[in-house]
């Protein structure tokens, strides 16, 4: 009768030739297991630590993209707070279930787009992506403080784009930095200078209603929605009125400005 | 192996006389990609030696039950975890260090260097003396890369280990950084270098020529 000692068949085996089909397949599957497990083992223990190393990254290459944009690091200096990374669905205001490194992938599948009629597209965009990466900066009691909305549209040269900093209430706006522009020297491309972006803050941006009332004013500003208008460049000012108004409305970010009044956030 | 040698020796022969990069020149794709600066040049070297001296102990342990048929799949295999298990601790540990050295680090598998020690040395030889062994090696190919890691970053960056030497135009000073000794090209001139010159300190790694130049032999067609 063979012997079913698990120590005596595995004596028996080392001392098998080592050139025997049986020690040769037995040491292959021994080492590959044994592999397999040490392997899966430190991948699955060490995989919080590197999940926790990717998101910081990820958080210092946010702070480093806002800090790079004047005005910006200021407030946020003044805010205090963390900053996370959100994916928004514009449509129904809420978080879309796509992660931020995702979304490129997404916005290529042209079913993730919507069409805008003439009427709707006050900015010139001709279709608005369904999903947009928005920025949240919470206060150290976890309330929300800032919200920066990346904006975009058609200026007189050709497209702007701006982030636009807005006050937990949604209606004051905490001050607008444009990231991309490229209007005429001198006049249109007057927006980027701090003087003239220094007038957005404390500025409100929508009536009581919610609807945009903001404008860059023809000549001096004459109410609390309005900053001053440059000086020879009208349509460049006329742009920024429109791009502003659109992305603030239901077309834009109004759907998740509701929710934030409502307290989603 | 007549009167095998000392431990001692077994450890100390391949850091220069024995020098698996200048004198084999095994593993020197590494050692051209990741010199640029000290800090890359040390990880790697600490990994490669880690694994080295891991994988030498493993299958010095199981070397007289590693049929020769698969011998080469066995080492290889474990070699491949043993580099995995590094690779995922500098992720989660050194994740700065780990995002500059990329695939480096997974390519220790085929660096020529570990499985060349495995094979010539740990299958046999008792565990002890294989992990002797490959720490000298290890600690060998860690020399020319801190050597080689040093002249690039001193003369490429003006500096060294990240502390800035030479102050640079960049930042007001007068060093003006040498731009070729970051791309790969210097790092074959550094190791042909090192090479040429410990030859000629030590003329008996010098290897007889194979061919000989026309010139040379007098002929004149």
């Amino acid at each position: 009768m063979a012997n079913l000692n698990p120590f005596a068949a595995w004596r028996r085996l080392l001392a098998l030739p080592n050139e025997s089909r049986t020690k040769t397949v037995a040491i292959a599957f021994l080492v590959s297991a044994i592999c397999a497990l040490f392997v899966s083992g430190a991948t699955v223990v060490l995989r919080p630590i590197q999940t926790a190393n990717r998101a910081a990254e990820q958080q210092a290459r946010l702070e480093t993209l806002i800090a790079g944009i004047p005005g910006m690091s200021d407030l946020l200096a003044q805010s205090g707070g963390t900053l996370s990374t959100v994916v928004i669905d514009l449509t129904k205001g809420a978080v879309a279930e796509i992660a931020p490194a995702d979304l490129t992938t997404a916005l290529q599948d042209s079913s993730n787009w919507t069409g805008l009629t003439a009427a709707q597209d006050t900015a010139g965009l001709g279709q608005r992506p369904n999903f947009a990466q928005v920025y949240f900066l919470r206060g150290p009691d976890g309330n929300l403080s800032l919200a920066l909305l990346p904006i975009t549209g058609d200026g007189y040269n050709g497209p702007i784009d701006a982030i636009l900093a807005l006050r937990a209430d949604t209606q004051t706006i905490a001050g607008l930095a444009i990231t991309n522009q490229s209007e005429t020297p001198g006049l249109g491309a007057r927006i980027e200078e701090p003087a003239w972006l220094s007038q957005f803050g404390g500025k409100t941006a929508l009536d009581a209603s919610g609807a945009p009332r903001f404008a860059v004013a023809k000549g001096t500003a004459g109410s609390e929605y309005e900053v001053d208008g440059i000086t020879g460049a009208t349509r460049t000012s006329n742009a920024i009125t429109r791009i502003m108004r659109f992305w603030l409305g239901d077309d834009g970010y109004g759907p998740l400005l509701a929710a934030i009044r409502r307290g989603a956030f | 192996m007549p009167a095998s040698p000392s431990l001692w020796q077994v450890l100390t022969a391949p850091l220069i006389r024995q020098n698996p990069v200048t004198l084999q020149i095994l593993g020197i794709c590494s050692a051209l990609a990741v010199t640029t600066s000290m800090a890359t040049a040390l990880t790697m070297s600490a990994a490669l030696t880690a694994t080295l001296v891991m994988s030498a102990g493993t299958i010095s342990l199981i070397r007289r039950h590693i049929p020769d048929s698969i011998r080469l799949i066995v080492q290889i295999v474990i070699v491949a975890s043993l580099v995995i298990v590094i690779d995922q601790v500098l992720q989660a540990y050194l994740f700065d260090i780990s995002q500059k050295l990329s695939v480096f680090v997974s390519l220790i598998t085929t660096n020529c260097l570990v499985l060349g020690r495995t094979e010539s040395f740990s299958r046999h030889n008792p565990p002890l003396r294989s992990m002797v062994d490959a720490l000298g090696n290890g600690l060998g190919y860690s020399l020319v890369l801190t050597v080689i890691g040093a002249v690039r970053e001193f003369f490429g960056a003006g500096a060294l280990l990240g502390w800035q030497v030479l102050p640079t135009i960049d930042q007001g000073g007068w060093y003006t950084p040498l731009n070729l000794m970051l791309l790969a090209p210097s790092a074959f001139f550094l190791l042909g270098g090192l090479v040429w010159a410990i030859r000629t300190a030590l003329p008996d790694q010098s290897e007889p020529l194979e061919y000989l130049a026309p010139d040379a032999q007098g002929g004149k067609e």
